[in-house]
């Protein structure tokens, strides 16, 4: 059964979290989680390592099913949806992983054009389509390339690329520019601000780098000039209004809300993570 | 190596055994339902089967060479040596040759299947594959499953072949014996009963070759020494495996056909 695609005016969240809770060993990596994302927003996952924010955006995407809770996406709920379903659900889904993950026995054109030959697109539309996806993360020369040959920030690019070749109307970043030096990240963070702004995706970000957040926080993306900070003085007061923060520490959501709430925030701890 | 507890031991191979055939459940039903990847199977059948014609060629071969050259030395005690053609068409045919074939395709494939996917595994590349829409079990695993047993049986056939063929060779150039009469007696040691039993055995081997492969493919943990171990485990078992399936269907067909 194909899912529905969420309708313009749609108030149905995207991706809706309640009660979920999972464990590997004794202890749960995630407890009795709470949290929606609307469309068109842009959530930003921070937390200290090993908190388990790699394990929700698995979540999100149905590759681990949570110990309870409840888990929709698009409205559907995925925890209780056979392979078969998820795989229709995964077209809308776009994920890039934290090494990148791609396949590194078919070079970049095979990697991006990967979903297009699996629903067989003609061979020219896939070709086509493979080389505005790379034009996008500015990497056409990279075209016959293969993944060993590709530099850290390259991976990354055609990562992204491949994650995005379908219109996807949920991508889910695990760290982008995480193991980057701070050119490339800025380049990954510009290209995550363009799929926002250009494309008006709904996206989940997970990242430790502080710097990044906020620049995708206090930022947007311009046609001409790249990377452009919002005016202050503007009626978004130098933040964009889709992008929340997601804080989670020990199994569970510390803070949940807009850029100015977390800046402004007098939990002691937060306070110390942001310093 | 830590001592473990019987308990613990026990739980987990047996977790194991069932986390197997769930994996072999779901890659041969999806022989049966589309979408087919027949690309894979191709592939995976030039890998398997013709990448191991050279050492097959090899093995059979020499086996027979040494099958004949042995019992020589006790059939000569008993004044049969002109047994000899029937000895080594029969050990190779029911025996020698899909045990040995099975053993040689189970180093090289079962290994590779394992390092193969198990390095895809602990880079996330089929968490990614799930992501993009495709089910990783029917990609990688049953392709492998097809092509194995498809391609073992003929390698059999051809270990066979020449392991009479050495034999032949070593009778008539070391042992004295006639070309001729060899090659009939080798023909006319061999009833219907032991082609089936010898032909029967490369299906099971193939089909454990592939799943043990796989199987310790993905559940591969733990970086580039979880491959290692993956791959090292996936030899082992299914070499003791198909030495010990080997016996269940000679007892097996023995009492289908009789001995």
């Amino acid at each position: 059964m194909p899912a529905d695609l969420p309708t313009p005016g749609d108030q149905t969240p995207v991706v809706e979290f309640k009660d979920v809770t999972i464990s590997f060993d004794v202890k749960p990596v995630l407890e009795n989680i709470s949290f929606s994302v609307d469309h068109g927003q842009t959530l930003i996952i921070l937390g200290p390592a090993g908190c388990g924010k790699s394990v929700l955006l698995k979540l999100a995407n149905g590759l681990l099913k949570p110990d309870s809770g409840s888990i929709r996406i698009f409205g559907q709920e995925i925890t209780t949806m056979p392979e078969r379903d998820l795989y229709a659900l995964r077209a809308h889904i776009g994920m890039v992983f934290q090494e990148s993950a791609l396949f590194d026995s078919i070079d970049v054109e095979d990697n991006v054009a990967y979903r297009l030959h699996e629903e067989h697109v003609p061979e020219a539309e896939a070709h086509q389509r493979v080389v505005e996806a790379l034009k996008f993360v500015e990497l056409e020369q990279a075209i016959s390339k293969f993944p060993p040959e590709l530099s850290g920030g390259m991976r990354r690019r055609v990562s992204i690329a491949r994650a995005i070749i379908s219109n996807p109307d949920l991508i889910l970043y695990d760290s982008p520019t995480g193991g980057l030096d701070p050119i490339t990240s800025t380049t990954i963070i510009e290209l995550v601000m363009k799929q926002r702004d250009v494309s008006r995706s709904t996206s989940l970000l997970v990242t430790h780098r502080l710097q990044d957040a906020f620049a995708l926080a206090t930022h947007r993306y311009d046609a001409d000039n790249g990377m452009v900070a919002i005016p202050k003085d503007g009626p978004d007061h130098g933040v964009d209004p889709g992008t929340k923060f997601l804080m989670l520490n020990d199994g569970g959501v510390v803070f949940h809300g807009g850029t100015e709430e977390l800046v402004h925030s007098k939990d002691p701890w937060i306070v110390n993570y942001l310093s | 190596m830590p001592l473990q507890s019987p308990e613990v031991y026990i739980k987990r191979n047996i977790a194991a055994v069932q986390e197997y055939s769930i994996l072999v459940g779901k890659a041969v039903a999806n022989i049966f339902t589309p979408p087919h990847y027949w690309a894979d199977v191709y592939t995976q059948m030039d890998s398997i089967g013709v990448g191991s014609m050279p050492i097959i060629v090899l093995t059979g071969f020499f086996t027979g060479c040494v099958l004949a050259l042995q019992s020589a030395t006790a059939l000569t005690e008993f004044g049969a040596i002109s047994m000899t053609g029937s000895l080594v068409s029969l050990s190779m045919v029911k025996e020698l040759g899909p045990v040995l074939t099975g053993l040689m395709v189970s180093g090289r494939n079962a290994a590779g299947m394992a390092s193969e996917i198990g390095s895809m595994k602990v880079t996330e590349q089929l968490d990614a594959m799930r992501a993009l829409g495709t089910d990783p079990i029917r990609k990688l695993v049953t392709p492998r499953i097809m092509a194995t047993v498809f391609m073992l049986f003929f390698l059999t056939i051809i270990a066979d072949a020449l392991g009479i063929a050495g034999g032949a060779l070593m009778s008539v150039s070391l042992l004295g014996l006639n070309a001729n009469t060899y090659l009939h007696d080798s023909y006319r040691g061999l009833v219907h009963g032991d082609i089936v039993q010898g032909l029967t055995k490369p299906l099971f081997s193939g089909f454990i070759i592939s799943t043990v492969g796989c199987y310790f493919g993905m559940k591969t943990t733990g970086g580039t020494q979880g491959v290692g171990r993956a791959t090292t485990q996936a030899v082992v078992v299914s070499s003791v495996a198909i030495i010990i399936v080997d016996l269940l269907v000679t007892r097996a067909m023995i009492g289908i056909f009789g001995s």
